[in-house]
């Protein structure tokens, strides 16, 4: 039986909200239920003004639309518009880092500069580019217009971040399939358009296009963005960091950034340590800048930067009444948090223009102003803290110790430490010899759903205890932090024989006097392409599919529509992606059947939906070994 | 006495009644497995457009129930301790006599199993200390479950509060 309890910072801090009268997600979720039917079931359809239409699921009602849509093709249509919504905030989050790039180039952004040259050249040479004879610069400016011409050709070419990032097999797999994307905006433009009424009925048909936008969403958005966070503000190394909310400081200034994108938060981050002396002069020890959501994880990774709150926490964290300022750029951004901040002398400060709240303060951020802005913001957050100066705090003493900021790049600098010529190879050999068993990638949000069952937390230590190594990015790593499971003595404490000797061996090759974590934290949502290149690399020095590796991934609580982009990648690579809550397709015989069974003979791609932790990692235990033994090891 | 009150005004036609009724009375009394249960859980509320509004229609457990009294075989029965109305599926032969009467439509036939099929006021929920299935899935409180004569009080009170403000306007109005 599971236990129906949230982490300690989190239920004393939900306590705190009830002993206020202040409302909280759970309380929220708590007034919606029950929840939909047809909702959750995917079979609502409002494409048009005929509608709403509802199909009945037990057969006693209708069983198609006004327009005769069945529930196959209403779930479909509204699977691959979850995918838009997804894909869409990937490639805009893209698309802004290109264009700051662009403006830096150009001299208009002075408050950028290219900081990971070594990048900037890997990349130009993936994508085909001459660098011989160039300047620094002509190669950077090659490289934005190879990102723009994925955002705007029209010949039909495969994107330059498809041909660059993808798996040489897959590729071809999915050149044969028709699945190649050539512009990522107009892929989005055609599956609004195709799901509007009266266009593509056809439920398999709907099903690749959703491939499709998955292919959109892990090249044009995820590999893109990484690749230029990576060349402005470096790639990340292996460093040690403090996480959970007890990082916050009573005695500074504390800003809390949240939201995605670190055009934004680096400049932030500077003007936190520029703006010390302003800090002190107003009775504070200092300004302490600490992360939430993803864009936490983009400054941890970089900067060691605090973690202090994954997604379901970022209005919880408003509760300590110590957050003087919380600054805000783009998505998972609930609008609860002006409601709460409203309770205590805390500001909200919103920067984008398509991202504004009632109740917080606006400060446009645009790259040209990156400067003056910062300065602008984090003053507002010394002057809010003047007024909540000698006022009572509650901050919950939950703080864990953690390593992250495992880029591909840093983990083999570690690797070659032991094979310089050949780093896979001692990651293979030991896959091999079943000291790792398999991996698996955690990837997505903490879902209110299930995080008082400790989703997360458990499946992880149950694959560690089955010697399956876990890569993680986004709010699951800030799971994984809290948990301790960041940690390098977590290595002793839940990994099997096999794994923790290797973890051993890599620590001391890392020069570490401990061995390497069990759970790696490759860095946010969108560096779940780090986990797609470390994936390319096996199988490619393998010579297999990607689908043939011994590996999973798992999206285990489930809240935004990116996931459901994302995991649509995963699945076109070939991967089990174990998902929890519900996905909204089960009201359709066709995509259930597709999406966990038909696809797997044409991708080797399957969804694998439970909710219970121990099933979910029995059932990418079964899958794992399934891979191995076709592997013959 | 306890009973389920219906207020038109409230419906939105949203169905979530009908789901919630048919998931409850599944197998697995859960939405994601009663999908794909055989035979199909059968839902006993019907959400159907009443001129401008819509009207949830369920078994309103008549005190002096016509179905009871039509039924030829005794199967249709009222329960005078819960004050409800219930089919022995052993007596009933499945000839819709009691759909016949019935002034609701609340009474369909389960043509599965050749059974009469109708809102069994949750006997199972209740026993469970759970209001009836329709009643918490309702969004707007169309359906509400409570003492009957708290709830006909209620009623007496709101109309009586509009009755004082008509009359106070008609006074100003002079």
């Amino acid at each position: 039986m599971l236990t129906k309890e949230f982490d300690k910072a989190t239920q004393v801090l939900i306590d705190r909200a009830h002993s206020l009268g202040i409302s909280t997600g759970v309380d929220r979720l708590s007034a919606q239920q029950p929840q939909c039917g047809f909702g959750q079931l995917g079979t609502c359809c409002r494409m048009c003004y005929m509608g709403p239409c509802r199909i009945d699921p037990f057969g006693n009602g209708p069983s198609t639309g006004v327009c005769g849509a069945t529930a196959d093709t209403i779930v479909c249509r509204n699977l691959l518009r979850e995918e838009v919504g997804g894909a869409s905030s990937h490639v805009g989050h893209a698309r802004h880092v290109v264009v700051t790039f662009k403006k830096m180039l150009e001299g208009k952004a002075p408050g950028y500069k290219i900081t990971d040259r070594e990048k900037l050249y890997e990349v130009a040479a993936g994508l085909g580019i001459e660098t011989d004879g160039k300047d620094e610069k002509e190669v950077a400016r090659m490289v934005v217009e190879k990102a723009l011409e994925d955002l705007s050709r029209q010949d039909e070419e495969p994107m330059n971040w498809l041909r660059f990032r993808a798996p040489k097999k897959e590729f071809e797999l999915w050149k044969e399939k028709g699945l190649l994307v050539s512009n990522a905006h107009n892929e989005i433009e055609e599956a609004m358009h195709r799901t509007s009424m009266g266009n593509d009925e056809d439920p398999v048909n709907l099903l690749l296009a959703c491939l499709k936008i998955g292919l959109v969403d892990g090249y044009a958005g995820l590999h893109m963005a990484t690749d230029f966070h990576d060349i402005l503000f470096g790639t990340p190394k292996v460093k040690k960091i403090e996480a959970n909310l007890g990082v916050l400081d009573s005695d500074m200034v504390n800003i809390a950034m949240h939201g995605h994108n670190p055009v934004l938060s680096e400049k932030i981050l500077e003007w936190s340590e520029k703006l010390t002396d302003e800090a002190k002069a107003a009775g504070a020890n200092g300004v302490n800048l600490v992360g939430v959501c993803c864009t936490g994880n983009e400054l941890t990774v970089r900067n060691g930067v605090p973690m202090a709150a994954h997604n379901l926490q970022s209005e919880l964290i408003l509760l300590t009444g110590a957050v003087d300022a919380m600054v805000v750029d783009m998505q998972c951004i609930w609008p609860s948090i002006t409601r709460i901040a409203d309770c205590f002398q805390t500001r909200i400060i919103t920067t984008e223009s398509f991202v504004k709240m009632q109740g917080a303060v606006h400060v446009a951020f645009e790259p040209e102003e990156a400067d003056k802005k910062a300065e602008e913001v984090v003053r507002l957050a010394i002057d809010a803290y003047k007024q909540r100066k000698g006022k009572d705090v509650f901050i919950p003493e939950e703080k864990s110790i953690g390593l992250v900021g495992f880029s591909v790049e840093a983990i083999l600098d570690v690797l070659k430490k032991i094979n310089a010529d050949d780093p896979l190879m001692p990651v293979i050999d030991n896959i091999k010899n079943g000291n790792i068993y398999g991996v698996v990638g955690f990837a997505g949000c903490p879902s209110i759903k299930l995080r008082n069952t400790l989703m997360t937390e458990t499946m992880v230590k149950e694959l560690l205890k089955n010697n399956v190594l876990v890569v993680t990015t986004g709010c699951t790593a800030h799971i994984c932090a809290q948990a301790g499971l960041l940690n390098t003595d977590a290595t002793e404490k839940y990994c099997g024989e096999g794994l923790k000797a290797v973890l051993k061996a890599l620590g001391e090759a890392a020069g570490l006097d401990a061995p390497l974590p069990p759970v790696w934290h490759m860095g946010s949502c969108v560096d779940n392409s780090r986990i797609a290149t470390l994936l390319k690399a096996l199988a490619e020095r393998l010579d297999v599919r990607v689908s043939q590796l011994p590996v999973a991934g798992s999206a285990p609580e489930l809240v935004q529509e990116k996931a459901v982009s994302i995991g649509t990648w995963l699945l076109a690579l070939g991967l089990m992606v174990h998902i929890a809550p519900h996905p909204r397709i089960l009201g359709s015989p066709v995509a259930t059947k597709v999406l966990t069974e038909g696809l797997e003979e044409i991708t080797g791609g399957k969804a694998f939906v439970e909710l219970d932790p121990y099933k979910a990692v029995e059932g990418m235990l079964n899958h794992i070994k399934a891979k191995r033994q076709a592997l013959g090891i | 006495m306890k009973g389920i009150f219906i207020d038109i005004s409230k419906c939105t036609a949203c169905k979530s009644c009908e789901i919630a009724c048919a998931v409850a009375h599944s197998k697995s009394g859960n939405l994601f497995e009663a999908i794909f249960e055989k035979p199909a859980p059968r839902k006993r509320v019907y959400v159907e457009p009443a001129n401008s509004h819509s009207y949830p229609s369920r078994c309103m457990h008549c005190k002096d129930a016509p179905c009871v009294i039509a039924c030829p075989n005794g199967a249709m029965k009222r329960d005078e301790q819960r004050g409800i109305v219930l089919v022995n599926e052993d007596r009933c032969m499945g000839c819709l006599m009691c759909a016949m009467v019935c002034p609701f439509g609340a009474i369909t036939l389960d043509s599965e199993k050749g059974k009469a099929v109708k809102c069994d006021f949750c006997t199972r929920r209740l026993s469970e200390g759970k209001v009836p299935a329709c009643v918490e899935a309702c969004p707007t409180s169309s359906l509400r479950f409570g003492e009957l004569e708290e709830m006909v009080k209620e009623k007496r009170r709101t109309i009586g509060a509009s009755v004082v403000v008509a009359a106070e306007t008609a006074k100003e109005n002079l």
